[in-house]
C-alpha cells in the first residue's frame, strides 16, 4: 500500500471512530450506504479497468501522444475537453482515467482540462439545472465553466 | 419520488451490468486477437483495479458518514446571503463537503437563492459541489499527486469565484 493510500484510509477511519462513539446507529447507517454505493460502484469501476487495459496495453504511447500529446496543441486540447464535457463518468473514476491517459503519453494540460470539464460541467444534468436555475444561469455556469476549464488546464501546463 | 427514484437507480444497475457485459465481451475478443499483448493488458487492468480497491471503500465510507452528519437543513442554514469574502469561502467549503451527487445539489440552490443568497456564492456552491469535493481530492491525490491535485484545487477556487462574480454582473445587466 502506497503512503497516499494508507493516509486516506487513516483520515476515515478516523471519522469513522469518531462517528462510531458519537451515534452507533447513525454510523452503521452510513456503513450500509457506503457498501451499497460501493457495490453499484462495481460494474463501472470494471469497465474502467478493462478500458484502462485495453488502451494502455494496446494503443502505443505514439497513438495518443498524437491525440492528446504534448504536440498535439489547441485541437488535442479541445477535443479532450469536449470528451470531457460529454463523457457521463462518475467523477471519481475520472481520476485514474486521467492518470492511465498521462502513463500513456498524454499531455498535462489535456489531463487537467479532461478532470475539470467532466466534474464541472454536467451535460445530463443540465435539464434539471435549466429547469431549477433558469436557463441564462444554466447556459452560463456551464459555459463559463467550459472556458475556465482550459484556462486551469494552460496555467497548470505551465507551472507543473 | 422515492419509488421513481429507486426505480431509475435499479435501470442505472442494470444498464451498468449489461454494459459490463459489453465490454467484458470485447476485451475476451480482443485478446484473442493479440494473445501476444493479453499479458501487458491484464497487467494493467490489475494494477488499476488494486489502486482504486485500495481507496475506494474508505471514499465511499466518508461519503456515507457525511450524509449521515451533514443535513441539507445544516448547509442552507449556514450559507451566507453576501458575497464577502467570508460568504464565499463558507460556500467552498459547504459545497466540498461530500454530501451527495450534482442532482442533489440544484434543488439545494433554488432554496438558497429563494432564501437570498447572491448569484456568486450560489455559483460558487454549485461549482465547489462539482468539482472540489473532498472524496475528488483525495482520489486525486492518490492517482495524480499531491502537486498536481493542490495546484488544480487553487486555480479552481481562484477561477470559480471569478465566474461567480461574471454570472451575478450580467445577471444584474440584463436582470
Amino acid at each position: 500500500m502506497n503512503p497516499t493510500a494508507i493516509f486516506i484510509n487513516s483520515f476515515v477511519l478516523l471519522f469513522l471512530i469518531v462517528s462510531f462513539f458519537k451515534d452507533k446507529s447513525k454510523t452503521k447507517n452510513a456503513t450500509k450506504v457506503a457498501l451499497k454505493s460501493l457495490l453499484k460502484m462495481l460494474p463501472v469501476v470494471l469497465i474502467i479497468v478493462i478500458l484502462i487495459g485495453l488502451l494502455l496495453g494496446l494503443a502505443p504511447p505514439e497513438t495518443i501522444s498524437k491525440f492528446i500529446g504534448e504536440q498535439s496543441g489547441w485541437g488535442g486540447l479541445l477535443l479532450i475537453a469536449i470528451l470531457g464535457t460529454v463523457a457521463h463518468i462518475p467523477s471519481l473514476l475520472a481520476f485514474p482515467i486521467a492518470a492511465s491517459l498521462l502513463d500513456s503519453g498524454a499531455a498535462l494540460t489535456s489531463v487537467a482540462v479532461f478532470i475539470t470539464t467532466l466534474t464541472m460541467i454536467g451535460i445530463v444534468t443540465l435539464p434539471l439545472e435549466i429547469q431549477l436555475m433558469g436557463k441564462k444561469f444554466a447556459l452560463l455556469r456551464n459555459g463559463i465553466s467550459f472556458i475556465i476549464a482550459i484556462l486551469i488546464a494552460l496555467i497548470m501546463g505551465a507551472v507543473i | 419520488m422515492k419509488n421513481a427514484t429507486k426505480d431509475k437507480q435499479a435501470k442505472e444497475g442494470r444498464k451498468n451490468l449489461i454494459g459490463l457485459g459489453f465490454v467484458a465481451l470485447i476485451f475476451l475478443i480482443i485478446l484473442k486477437i493479440f494473445p501476444e499483448k493479453s499479458s501487458s493488458v491484464m497487467d494493467v487492468s490489475l494494477f488499476y483495479f488494486k489502486e482504486m480497491m485500495l481507496i475506494f471503500p474508505a471514499i465511499v465510507l466518508l461519503m456515507g458518514l457525511f450524509m449521515v452528519w451533514i443535513s441539507k437543513d445544516i448547509v442552507l442554514k449556514y450559507m451566507g446571503t453576501t458575497s464577502s469574502l467570508k460568504g464565499i469561502i463558507i460556500s467552498i467549503i459547504l459545497g466540498a463537503l461530500p454530501t451527495g451527487p450534482l442532482y442533489v445539489a440544484f434543488p439545494l440552490a433554488l432554496a438558497l437563492k429563494n432564501k437570498g443568497a447572491s448569484i456568486t456564492n450560489i455559483v460558487v456552491f454549485l461549482s465547489a459541489w462539482a468539482c472540489i469535493k473532498i472524496p475528488q481530492e483525495l482520489v486525486e491525490f492518490q492517482f495524480l499527486g499531491l502537486k498536481f491535485m493542490a495546484v488544480r484545487l487553487a486555480l479552481t477556487i481562484i477561477f470559480v469565484t471569478i465566474m461567480g462574480m461574471i454570472i451575478e454582473k450580467l445577471n444584474k445587466v440584463t436582470g
